[in-house]
């Protein structure tokens, strides 16, 4: 037994070239089908780890995946606001513990604006425990004041300081409430979540801009109220698009959700992140299916691979196996001595991919998470990478039976007379 | 001491690749012990096929085969091919040598296979006993080259001396000259017969070069040994 794995390390090194390659074929494979998984889970987790903390998110009744769309990912739009008399209510609910308002459908070149208040930067969380930090500045306190995203003020070039003017509506400069420009206080630090891709004001700061709004238009030349004046004399708050809820406790969720959903006195409905978020990721998880599709397409690649590097060296190794058997090598051997090569060479493939594939997040981990928000975890392999490690170490082994079973053939049919 | 039983012996053997077609059919054939024999034939006459028998690696449909005093055919192939690992040597006309080990790994591989076949040093170690041999074959300076950089007559030499290690009783060459120019075959025989004689083995030895005959205890003609056709 000893013997042959020897043997079979000793053939293969002293084929090393073809081994290596054939390792480096399987090792790639190994590394690509546990990227992906990496990749997979990461992709999940940062997915589902957009928003964290929050038990409850209400709107405006409407779809459920349009407000997790406009809340949590920035979006597609709301078709209606809610009032804010009905948001304090709900806010001052005995069962919640906090809720953070937000009031949207203003822009600034591309990216959203967010009317929100001070709840925001204190209970906002993402990736668990992770919450609003700030890179320079302060968050915006008075009403022409705003704090940017870390994309905004990375892709624009904004600083402290600037005066910015916002737009009405999502899309075009068009109609610019540029009347009233609002000054940057601050900049988010960076979250890798859709937090970074907008600007956040105050809810006063939203509904200053849109005092003469009334109809819809922008108010003529001359008409415009001062925003001086509207600083001195404040203006209210109306309404809001949808807010956070955090309940005291988690129980109390699903009943203020019934509660919220219903309202008498405003249609309303009120959804939880999580059940959402899974019911958003099994539409949109095609692209991981695909993944891992292509991950196992690669692997059996790898092992077609070796199959061919097996049996085409077989016609060259039928003297050695006449020899081998003419020493006293029973036929049986002959299967193993195969069998232990290509395991000999699926193991070493394995371990070199499980090494490449940590070499290579310990690389990635970083740029990725700048450049796509996508946070890979770098730990032990997860169970269901052991799942495959142990299973293309299995098939490696089968695959080997093929050509082994035509060595032992040849053996049979050879005995010591294999000519060359 | 009992005397040895014949090294080789038939009776009536019957082989055929495929049924109908005898390649063997001999009605007798006995090789008493440590006796040099040469076999001799055209090629395709069933020389590496009557090896191959009695070497147990080929099964005879019928009649008796006993090699060492063993009945081959009531042998189990995992016995048969024990029997060759510990108590046969065979060297074949050309490519003996596992390419990827070297000389000495090669000479030793048998003892590293069949534990019996180690047990026959007589107390030395395979190590040892192979660069004893390669003393006497004079390859102990090759002793660790790899296998494949060796000349032809170099590696046939280490066949040799893979095939005596632990002094089998039987040694098996199948044309082991043939690739060898008439000065190294010549001094190859002789150092074959040494190792022979000190082993105290027998030797069948089988070619189609009729000028090596006169060396040999005695002269055995495959197609003669064959039954005629009636």
């Amino acid at each position: 037994m000893k013997t042959l794995w020897s043997l079979a390390a000793q053939s293969l090194w002293s084929r090393r070239l073809t081994s290596g390659l054939t390792v480096l074929s399987i090792a790639l494979s190994v590394t690509l089908l546990l990227g992906i998984e990496s990749v997979r889970t990461g992709a999940r987790d940062s997915f589902s780890n957009t928003i964290s903390g929050v038990d409850l998110i209400a709107g405006a009744r409407g779809g459920s995946l349009q407000l997790l769309l406009y809340t949590v990912f920035r979006l597609g739009s709301a078709t209606n606001n809610i009032s804010y008399e009905t948001y304090e209510r709900w806010s001052n609910h005995p069962a919640v513990a906090w809720t953070i308002p937000y009031s949207l459908g203003d822009s600034h070149r591309g990216f959203r604006v967010v009317g929100t208040n001070g709840n925001f930067y204190k209970h906002f969380r993402y990736r668990r425990d992770r919450g609003i930090e700030f890179a320079e500045g302060r968050a915006p306190t008075g009403m022409f004041e705003t704090a940017l995203g870390a994309e905004v003020a990375r892709s624009l070039g904004y600083t402290t300081g600037q005066k910015i003017a916002i737009t009405h509506g999502l899309a075009g400069d068009l109609l610019q409430h540029d009347d009233k420009p609002f000054t940057v206080t601050g900049i988010l630090a960076r979250t890798a979540t859709p937090v970074d891709r907008s600007l956040y004001v105050t809810l006063e700061g939203i509904s200053a801009v849109h005092v003469d709004w009334e109809s819809g238009a922008p108010p003529m030349p001359g008409d415009e109220v001062p925003a001086e004046q509207l600083e001195r004399e404040g203006v209210k708050v109306e309404q809001i698009t949808a807010f956070l809820v955090s309940a005291k406790r988690r129980i109390d969720a699903l009943r203020l959700q019934r509660d919220i959903n219903t309202d008498a006195n405003e249609p309303m409905m009120a959804v939880i992140p999580g059940v959402a978020l899974a019911e958003m990721w099994r539409t949109i998880g095609y692209g991981e299916t695909a993944l891992a599709v292509t991950a196992v397409f690669v692997l059996i690649a790898g092992l077609l691979g070796m199959i061919v590097a097996l049996y085409t060296s077989l016609e060259e190794r039928r003297r050695e196996m006449a020899v081998l058997r003419a020493i006293g090598a029973r036929p049986s051997s002959i299967i193993l001595l195969l069998v232990a090569e290509s395991a000999l060479l699926t193991f070493a493939g394995v371990v070199a991919g499980l090494g490449l594939t940590y070499a290579a997040l310990f690389l990635a981990q970083a740029p990725v998470e700048q450049a796509v928000g996508l946070t890979l975890t770098i730990g032990a392999p997860s169970q269901l990478a052991w799942i495959y490690v142990a299973a293309i170490l299995a098939a490696g082994i089968l695959v080997a039976l093929l050509p082994a079973w035509k060595a032992y053939r040849n053996t049979l049919a050879d005995g010591l007379s294999a000519r060359l | 001491m009992t005397t040895a039983p014949p090294a080789i012996q038939m009776e009536q053997l019957r082989f055929a690749y495929k049924a109908g077609r005898d390649v063997l059919d001999i009605p007798s054939l006995h090789v008493p012990p440590r006796e040099k024999v040469f076999l001799f034939g055209p090629s395709g006459s069933g020389k590496t096929t009557l090896l191959g028998v009695i070497a147990g690696v080929l099964e005879a449909q019928s009649g008796a085969v006993r090699v060492m005093g063993e009945d081959l055919r009531a042998l189990s192939g995992a016995r048969r091919d024990a029997l060759r690992g510990a108590r046969m040597g065979y060297i074949f006309q050309l490519f003996n040598l596992l390419p990827y080990l070297s000389v000495i790994d090669n000479i030793t591989l048998p003892c590293r296979l069949h534990p019996a076949r180690a047990a026959r040093l007589n107390g030395a170690s395979p190590d040892a006993a192979a660069r004893d041999l390669a003393t006497q074959l004079d390859i102990a300076a090759l002793l660790h080259e790899p296998a494949r950089e060796l000349s032809v007559g170099q590696q046939q030499r280490v066949a040799a001396a893979r095939a005596l290690m632990g002094n089998p009783e039987l040694v098996i060459a199948d044309e082991p000259t043939s690739a060898l120019d008439h000065d190294h075959r010549a001094q190859f025989l002789e150092t074959l017969f040494q190792c022979c004689q000190r082993a105290g083995s027998t030797l069948l030895f089988v070619s189609h070069d009729r000028s090596l005959e006169p060396m040999f205890d005695r002269a055995l003609s495959l197609p003669e040994l064959q039954r005629r056709p009636a």
